[in-house]
C-alpha cells in the first residue's frame, strides 16, 4: 500500500503500545498543568481571596465545619441569618463541598501541613478541574479512542464556559460538580458497555456524592433513564442495561436520600418519577425477556406484549393519579421555568431576577465555547455513525443541554462537557483521516476496502460502510449512500492537501488556547468583591470598597447589630462583616425577602414602622452612580419592587416607579414614588454635594440628579465608602419625646431649614 | 423465577404450564436457588408494602430502607443470575461468573450500608 510519507518500519508493537501510554500520561498531567494554571489569573492579579456571593456562605460554613467539627456542622443552626427566624443550616445546604474541603484540610493538617482553610477552599475549584479534565478523557475514550479523550480533556481544561464557574476563588458547588457529573457519567457507560454491577455501585456512589454537593444532580437523575427508556425503544434492552441501570438506580436513589437537604424527595416529588418509572419498566421488560427465553409460543409472547403495555399505561395513570391525590409532588417552578421561560417572571420573580436565569445570548456561546460550537454538531453527526448505546447517551445529552442551555445562561455550564466531549470526537475523526499516511490504492475501489481511515471525502463512506457490517441497523442507508456515490476514486494524494487542512486545524487549535486565555483573564477572573479599574497610564487601581464597608461594620457596630440590605449581599456581610441579615442569597423565604423589597421602596414613614420591627440598626445599599459600577441597587430596584408587588400588591405597583411616559428616570423627571422611596433617598442622599454646584451626574444611568437632593429624617448616614459603592446609615432610635421623627427633625433644624428653602438655592441657577 | 400467571382471560392454562415446565427442565440448580431467594425478597417486599399501605406508614425512613434493602437486594440478585446464566455469555463477555459475584457482594454491602445509615 501505499504512503503519503515514509513510516518506520522496525517498530515493535510493544514499544508503540508503550511509548503512547507514556506520552498519554505526559499529555495528561500537562493538561491538568494547564487546567489549574489558567484559573490562577484572579490570584494572580487579585489575591487569595473567595468570590461573589454564594462562595462567601460556603466559605463560612467550611470555616465551621474546619473549626468544630463535622457533628456540630450538621447540627448548626446559624441565628444569624435571616434575622429573626434563623436557618437551619445542616438541613438546608448541599454539604459536599463542605465536607471535601473539610476532608482536604483534616488531611493535610494530620501530615502536618498546616494550611489555611481560605487557601483550601480557593484552590478547591483549580484542583477539581484537573480530575475533570481526567473524567472527560475517560468518557471520550469510551466514545472514540484515547486521542479524542486527550483532545477532550485539553479542551474542558481551558474552556472558558467551565472556567467562568471556576476559576480560583470561585468556591461553589459547581466546582465540584462538574467533576462528578463526568464521572458518574463515566460509571454508567462503562456499567453499560460491561454489564457490571461493580461499575453501577461506582455510578450509585458517585451519584451519592454529586446528590451531596449540587441540587443540578436532578440532571442526572433523567439523564440516565431518558438514556435507558430509548434504548429500550430502540429495541436495544440488554441484559447488560438492566444490570447497569438496576444497580445504578437502587443504591443511588437509596444513597441520596442520606442527604437531608434531599430528605424523601426522590419518592414523593415528579422530577424523581422518570427514574422510577423507567426502573420499573426495565423489571417488566427484564421478566418478559426471561419468559421468552422459556416460552417460544408466538400467542404466548403476544399476550406478553399486551402485559407489558398494559403494565406501562397503568404505571403511567397511577402517577398521574397519585400526583393529582397530592401523594406526588408537581413539578416546583424552578421545573417550570425551564419550559417556559416566561413563567419565572410571572409567578416566581425572585428566580427571575438572577442574571444567571435569564436566557442566553448567541454571542455567550461563542464567547463560552469558541470554536467548540461549530464543531459540536460535526461531532453528533459522528456519533450517529456507529449509533453504539454509548453514542445514543451523547445523543441525548446534546439535544437536552443544548436547549437548556438556551434556556438559561447558567446551564452553559452542563453544555459545556458535552460539547468539548463531542468536539473532540469530530476534531479528531478530522485528524486521524489526514494524518494517516495511507494513499487511495488504484487498483482498487475504496468503498472495498477494510480500514477504516482510508481517505479523505471517501472515508466516511467507508466508515459507514465498514460500520454497517457488524450492526445491521445502519446498512440500508449505507447501502443508499454507496449507490448514489458513482464508484470513483477519492482519497487524500500527497502531503499537500494533508498540509493545508492541518495546518488549518493546528492554528483553530492555537487561536482557541488564545480566545481562552484571553476570555478567562479578562472576563471571568474578577472576584467581584474587588474591582479593578486602570489608571490612564494603564496601571491596575484596585477598587476595594466592599471590604472597606463590611470592615467598618464589622469594627464599629455591635456584634448583635442587624444589617438590612437587598438579599444579594448577606451571605457577603455575614462573611466578611460577622453580622446578622435580615435576608441574604438563600432566597426561601419569599416574605421575608418582600418585606425588605417593600422597606425599600416605599417613603420613608412606611419603611421605619417595618425597620423598627426588625430590629434594623443599619441599611446598606450599593450604589454605583459616582464610579459607573453598573451593578448596584438601583439598577436592581425594579426587582425589589416586583417581588414586594407579589406580596402586597395594593401597596406596591411597579408602574408607580416609572416616569408617565414609561421610563426609568432618577432625575429630576423621576416619578413621585421614586423620589420618596428609601432606596432613592439612601441612594442620592447628599451625591449633589459632591459635585460642588456643578450638575451632578449618575454615571450609571447617565442621568442629572437634581441639584437639592433627598433628605433623610429617619435613618442617618453613618459611613460611605472611598468611591460611594457601599453607603450606610443607621436607623434612628424613636424620638425621646414621642414626636415622629420628621417633625422632630424639622424642629431641630428650626429656622435654619426655613431660610435654606429650596427656592433661595434655585436661583443663582435662573 | 416461576411466572406470574398472567391474569387475562386469554391466556390459556396450558401456555402456562408450558412454560413451567420448560423452566425446570432449562434452568440449572444454580439459577433455581437463586430464583428462590427472589421469590422470598419478592413476598417479603410484598408483605412491607402491605403494611406499609394498610397499617402506617409512619417511621417512613425506615420503611424506605426495609423496602429499598428488599428491592435492592432483588435486583441486584437479579442481576448475578442474568450474569452467570450460561445463556447469556455473549453479552456478558467480560463478566466471569466469580466476577460477577464480587460485584453482587460488593453491591450489596454499599446497599446495606446506606439501608443501615438511613434505618434511623
Amino acid at each position: 500500500m501505499p504512503t503519503a510519507f515514509p513510516l518506520p518500519s522496525d517498530l515493535s508493537p510493544a514499544t508503540v503500545t508503550n511509548t503512547a501510554s507514556l506520552l498519554r500520561i505526559v499529555a495528561l498531567a500537562l493538561i491538568s498543568g494547564a487546567a489549574i494554571a489558567s484559573r490562577l489569573f484572579a490570584v494572580i492579579n487579585f489575591e487569595s481571596i473567595i468570590h461573589e456571593f454564594d462562595p462567601w456562605f460556603n466559605y463560612r460554613a467550611t470555616r465551621v465545619l474546619a473549626a468544630k467539627g463535622f457533628y456540630e456542622f450538621w447540627n448548626w443552626f446559624d441565628p444569624t441569618a435571616w434575622y429573626p427566624l434563623g436557618r437551619v443550616v445542616g438541613g438546608t445546604v448541599y454539604p459536599g463541598l463542605m465536607a471535601t474541603s473539610g476532608v482536604i484540610y483534616n488531611f493535610l493538617h494530620a501530615l502536618n501541613l498546616p494550611v489555611d482553610i481560605r487557601n483550601i477552599c480557593v484552590m478547591l475549584a483549580p484542583g477539581f478541574s484537573a480530575l475533570t479534565a481526567w473524567a472527560t478523557y475517560m468518557f471520550t475514550k469510551e466514545m472514540k479512542d484515547e486521542s479524542a479523550g486527550l483532545l477532550a480533556a485539553a479542551f474542558i481544561g481551558i474552556v472558558p464556559g467551565y472556567i467562568s464557574r471556576s476559576v480560583a476563588g470561585s468556591y461553589d458547588n459547581e466546582a465540584i460538580a462538574i467533576f462528578l457529573l463526568m464521572f458518574t457519567f463515566y460509571c454508567w457507560i462503562k456499567a453499560l458497555k460491561l454489564g457490571s454491577a461493580l461499575f453501577g455501585t461506582l455510578a450509585a456512589v458517585f451519584y451519592f456524592y454529586m446528590v451531596a454537593a449540587w441540587g443540578g444532580y436532578v440532571f442526572i437523575t433523567n439523564m440516565i433513564p431518558l438514556h435507558g427508556l430509548v434504548l429500550i425503544l430502540m429495541g436495544r434492552f440488554t441484559s447488560r442495561l438492566y444490570v447497569a441501570y438496576s444497580s445504578w438506580y437502587v443504591i443511588g436513589t437509596l444513597s441520596s436520600m442520606q442527604v437531608p437537604f434531599v430528605g424523601f424527595q426522590p419518592v414523593s416529588t415528579s422530577e424523581h418519577m422518570a427514574a422510577l418509572g423507567v426502573f420499573g419498566l426495565l423489571q417488566i421488560v427484564a421478566f418478559v425477556q426471561l419468559v421468552r427465553s422459556h416460552v417460544s409460543s408466538k400467542q404466548f409472547q403476544d399476550l406478553l406484549f399486551v402485559v407489558l403495555v398494559t403494565a406501562g399505561l397503568v404505571g403511567f395513570a397511577a402517577f398521574i393519579g397519585l400526583t393529582y391525590k397530592g401523594a406526588i409532588a408537581p413539578w416546583t417552578g424552578r421545573f417550570y421555568s425551564l419550559w417556559d421561560t416566561g413563567y419565572a417572571k410571572k409567578h416566581i420573580p425572585i428566580i427571575a431576577s438572577v442574571s444567571e436565569h435569564q436566557p442566553t445570548a448567541w454571542p455567550s456561546f461563542f464567547m463560552d465555547l469558541q470554536f467548540l460550537i461549530f464543531l459540536f454538531p460535526a461531532g453528533v453527526i459522528l456519533c450517529f455513525h456507529q449509533l453504539r448505546d454509548e453514542h445514543v447517551f451523547v445523543i441525548i445529552y446534546a439535544v437536552m443541554a443544548s436547549y437548556f442551555a438556551g434556556v438559561m445562561v447558567r446551564l452553559m455550564l452542563t453544555l459545556t462537557p458535552v460539547v468539548c466531549v463531542a468536539s473532540a470526537v469530530a476534531f479528531s475523526t478530522l485528524l486521524d483521516t489526514y494524518v494517516d499516511a495511507a494513499e487511495p490504492d488504484d487498483a482498487e475501489a475504496p468503498a472495498d476496502s477494510a480500514t477504516p481511515s482510508e481517505s479523505g471525502a471517501a472515508a466516511k463512506k467507508t466508515k459507514k460502510a465498514a460500520a454497517a457490517t457488524p450492526s445491521s441497523s445502519g446498512s440500508a442507508l449505507s447501502d443508499l449512500v454507496a449507490a448514489a456515490v458513482p464508484n470513483k476514486k477519492k482519497g487524500i494524494y500527497g502531503l499537500d492537501t494533508r498540509f493545508a487542512i492541518i495546518v488549518n486545524a493546528i492554528g483553530m487549535l492555537a487561536f482557541f488556547v488564545f480566545h481562552c486565555t484571553w476570555a478567562t483573564s479578562s472576563a471571568y477572573s474578577s472576584p467581584s468583591v474587588v474591582l479593578a479599574s486602570q489608571n490612564p497610564d494603564g496601571s491596575q487601581h484596585i477598587i476595594d470598597d466592599f471590604r472597606e464597608a463590611y470592615y467598618w461594620l464589622r469594627q464599629n457596630t455591635p456584634e448583635t447589630a442587624v444589617v438590612m440590605s437587598w438579599w444579594d449581599y448577606g451571605y457577603q456581610i455575614a462573611g466578611m462583616a460577622d453580622r446578622p441579615t435580615l435576608v441574604d442569597n438563600n432566597t426561601w423565604n419569599n416574605t421575608h425577602i418582600a418585606t425588605v423589597g417593600k422597606a425599600m421602596s416605599s417613603s420613608e414613614e412606611v419603611a421605619y414602622p417595618i425597620l423598627r420591627k426588625h430590629d434594623v440598626d443599619y441599611v446598606l445599599v450599593i450604589f454605583g452612580g459616582l464610579l459607573g459600577y453598573s451593578g448596584d441597587d438601583i439598577n436592581k430596584f425594579l426587582w425589589m419592587v416586583r417581588i414586594a408587588q407579589g406580596v402586597w400588591p395594593e401597596e406596591i405597583q411597579e408602574p408607580n416607579y416609572f416616569t408617565p411616559q414609561g421610563e426609568y428616570r432618577v432625575d429630576e423627571h423621576a416619578s413621585p414614588a421614586m423620589k420618596n422611596s428609601l432606596m432613592y433617598k439612601m441612594s442620592y442622599y447628599r451625591f449633589s454635594e459632591l459635585f460642588g454646584g456643578g450638575p451632578s451626574t449618575d454615571r450609571v444611568r447617565n442621568q442629572q440628579i437634581p441639584k437639592v437632593g433627598p433628605t433623610l429624617d429617619y435613618l442617618d448616614e453613618a459611613y460611605t465608602t472611598d468611591n460611594w459603592i457601599v453607603r450606610i446609615y443607621q436607623v434612628r432610635s424613636e424620638d425621646l419625646l414621642g414626636r415622629d421623627l420628621k417633625s422632630a427633625n424639622a424642629f431641630a433644624q428650626g429656622k435654619k431649614r426655613k431660610r435654606s428653602k429650596p427656592m433661595s438655592r434655585r436661583r443663582p441657577i435662573v | 423465577m416461576p411466572p406470574k400467571p398472567a391474569p387475562t382471560a386469554a391466556a390459556p392454562s396450558s401456555a402456562v404450564q408450558t412454560l413451567w415446565k420448560a423452566y425446570n427442565e432449562q434452568t440449572s440448580d444454580r439459577l433455581k436457588f437463586i430464583d428462590a431467594f427472589l421469590v422470598f425478597l419478592m413476598f417479603s417486599g410484598i408483605v412491607q408494602f402491605a403494611y406499609c399501605v394498610l397499617v402506617t406508614t409512619f417511621p417512613y425512613n425506615a420503611f424506605l430502607s426495609g423496602f429499598g434493602s428488599t428491592v435492592g437486594q432483588f435486583v441486584l440478585s437479579a442481576s448475578l443470575r442474568s450474569q452467570v446464566n450460561p445463556e447469556n455469555k455473549n453479552e456478558f463477555k467480560e463478566v466471569s461468573p466469580e466476577r460477577a459475584f464480587a460485584d453482587f457482594a460488593l453491591g450489596s454491602i454499599v446497599l446495606h450500608f446506606f439501608v443501615f445509615n438511613f434505618l434511623g
